[in-house]
């Protein structure tokens, strides 16, 4: 998911007993489904993960935009575009919602910025891998924002007020971005050969990434379920993927691509489809900073930070020359 | 007025707004701050929408079976009919808001009169991007004046790329035979005629931002008659036209 692997207290949850009068208040409100707002009391282990995760979700809106980015100059019409335009500039500002939301719990932008650079603060892993042909474009709306739709429609219902609110804006705009990203794959698949061949090979290289995107299975992990007593994580990594899979299966088959994993099968039992694990290994390689792409994202976004310190810097002090200014004639 | 010389006014409007769109969509992910990405995307997005507009009626008029499409991306450098200014690189995002400035102020002038142009269909795209226009200047405006006034450091970039667009800002109030033609229906307006306007804009801006205007008033030319582009445009071709060429008549 565009947050992964979030490291919560890890010491298991807390029955309401064993908390003191404050925390249980906090507790039973969380159960009760109410929010939790910026002034509100809240658990040191709340706040931090908190942090790690929205501050996550946000690097991962930002550094999207670059495999996106990558296609903007080369888009085959004017409408595609304007159309990917529109899309990477709304991810720009599902950044900026985030990073205001995360902002509320006692951290700035820059700092979290800085994290980020310094690999302190991680991003999705699914960013990290290359977009080689224009049905990538596709791809990455159909698959990459059809898991993060996944993730982010039950974050709506998230315990944390300001970041629920900004799932709730997040989320109407990313429908728009799963069709735009389908629409392209349908005009690949109704095209030449050679853009059928584009499509068909954007899915094998993007199927199993997807998959990461969830995260391992969860199922077990402490840490996981501290995060979901807390309302922060709403669903096991293993429920979204199958949601995942379920829906996305058949949208292949509509588009008469091949999902690149032979095992796959519908399951009548389970009412889903059975499906191969994606290779965790790699995973755990693009984490460590080992993906196709981890060093040239961060290096593009460093490179970014660092030529944009004059601009910053020139625009405070001259907002700090107009404070005094009005000052003095007041 | 013959159809011919509508084209030719056409295609510099909306080769000039594809163009300088193209260029700033090379910022996507890469500003200086978030508000600065968002607002670039923004400015390139409506930038390519008012390309669509003007390059779909350059076609019409045409009646050659052509797109606005096929005008993009299946033309070479000598057809292309913007200004010399806009296919300049973005070096960097002083040059970048620099370059926005000194278009976005012509181009709020253009737009204002030709929203007064005999023919309605350009009345109508004027009147709808006029509007965009206005809050790109006053953007592009705000920040030229923050910057330039903004720390020593920013001064000298912004005085540095002012030097150095200068003399790609003369084209912009050329005129020729095309523009004669348009002038007399009534259709669009001279460019030298926007001149007065553009100049009280921009040096009241360039006076708050603390800036030099170049005494040099030189000026470079030959990108809206397409005698003489710059070297940049061939390689934005090369990537703007990529998949049309590579791919010909697929449906994207
Ligand atoms: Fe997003
Ligand atoms: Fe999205």
């Amino acid at each position: 998911m565009y947050a992964q692997m979030i490291q919560s207290t890890g010491k298991g949850v807390k029955s309401l007993d064993e908390m003191d009068p404050t925390e249980r208040a906090f507790q039973e409100r969380i159960d009760a489904g109410g929010k939790i707002e910026p002034k509100d009391w809240m658990p040191a282990g709340y706040r931090k993960n908190l942090i790690r995760q929205i501050g996550q979700h946000a690097h991962s809106e930002i550094i999207g935009q670059l495999p996106e980015g990558n296609w903007i100059t080369r888009a085959p019409t004017l409408e595609r575009k304007a159309i990917l335009l529109a899309k990477v500039q709304d991810e720009a500002g599902h950044g900026l919602y985030l990073y205001c939301a995360a902002e509320t719990l006692g951290i700035t932008r820059d700092e979290m910025f800085e994290a980020l650079n310094e690999g302190r603060m991680k991003y999705s892993s699914i960013f990290n891998y290359p977009t080689l042909t224009w049905a990538d474009m596709g791809a990455v709306g159909w698959l990459v924002d059809g898991a993060a739709i996944m993730n982010q429609v039950p974050l709506q219902r998230t315990s944390y007020g300001p970041y629920a609110r900004a799932m709730v804006r997040i989320c109407k705009e990313e429908s728009f971005h799963q069709r735009q990203g389908f629409d392209i794959m349908m005009k690949m698949c109704a095209g030449s050969e050679a853009q059928k061949r584009m499509a068909q090979d954007a899915l094998n290289r993007f199927w199993y990434p997807s998959l990461m995107m969830f995260g391992p299975s969860d199922a077990e992990s402490v840490h996981s379920a501290q995060s979901m007593a807390w309302k922060i994580k709403m669903n096991t990594n293993d429920e979204l993927r199958q949601k995942f899979v379920d829906q996305t299966v058949p949208q292949a088959e509509y588009l008469g691509l091949t999902v690149p994993d032979e095992t796959i099968k519908w399951n009548d039992e389970k009412g889903g489809y059975d499906f191969a694990e994606p290779d965790w290994t790699e995973f755990y390689d693009v984490l460590a900073g080992n993906g196709p792409c981890n060093h040239d994202r961060l290096e593009t976004r460093k490179q970014a930070w660092d030529d944009g310190a004059w601009v910053r810097e020139g625009m405070l002090a001259h907002a700090a020359k107009k404070r005094t200014a009005k000052v003095a004639a007041e | 007025m013959d159809n011919a010389s509508l084209f030719q006014c056409l295609l510099r409007f909306g080769d000039n707004t594809l163009v300088l769109g193209h260029r700033i969509s090379e910022w996507c992910g890469k500003a200086p701050a978030l508000e600065e990405d968002i607002a670039l995307a923004n400015t390139a997005l409506d930038l390519i929408g008012q390309t669509q507009m003007w390059l779909g009626y350059a076609a019409e008029v045409e009646g050659a079976d052509r797109s606005a499409d096929d005008l993009a991306m299946l033309r070479d450098v000598w057809d292309f009919r913007n200004i010399l200014m806009v296919e300049r690189p973005n070096i960097d995002f002083g040059h970048t808001i620099m370059r926005q400035f000194l278009f976005d102020a012509y181009h709020h002038a253009q737009l204002t009169a030709l929203s007064r142009s005999s023919d309605p269909r350009i009345a109508e795209i004027a009147a709808k991007s006029v509007k965009e226009a206005t809050y790109h200047l006053d953007r592009s405006a705000e920040t030229v004046i923050a910057l330039g006034d903004g720390t020593d450091v920013s001064h000298a970039k912004m005085q540095n790329a002012l030097d150095l667009l200068w003399p790609y800002a003369g084209e912009m109030f050329e005129s020729d035979d095309v523009d004669a033609q348009m002038a007399a229906s009534g259709i669009a307006p001279d460019p030298a005629t926007l001149r007065d306007a553009w100049d009280l804009r921009v040096r009241d801006t360039l006076s708050l931002a603390t800036l030099n205007i170049p005494e040099d008033n030189f000026a470079h030319k030959g990108g809206r008659t397409g005698a003489r582009h710059t070297e940049h445009l061939g390689h934005m071709l090369t990537q703007m036209q990529w998949l049309q060429r590579a791919y010909p008549g697929a449906v994207w």
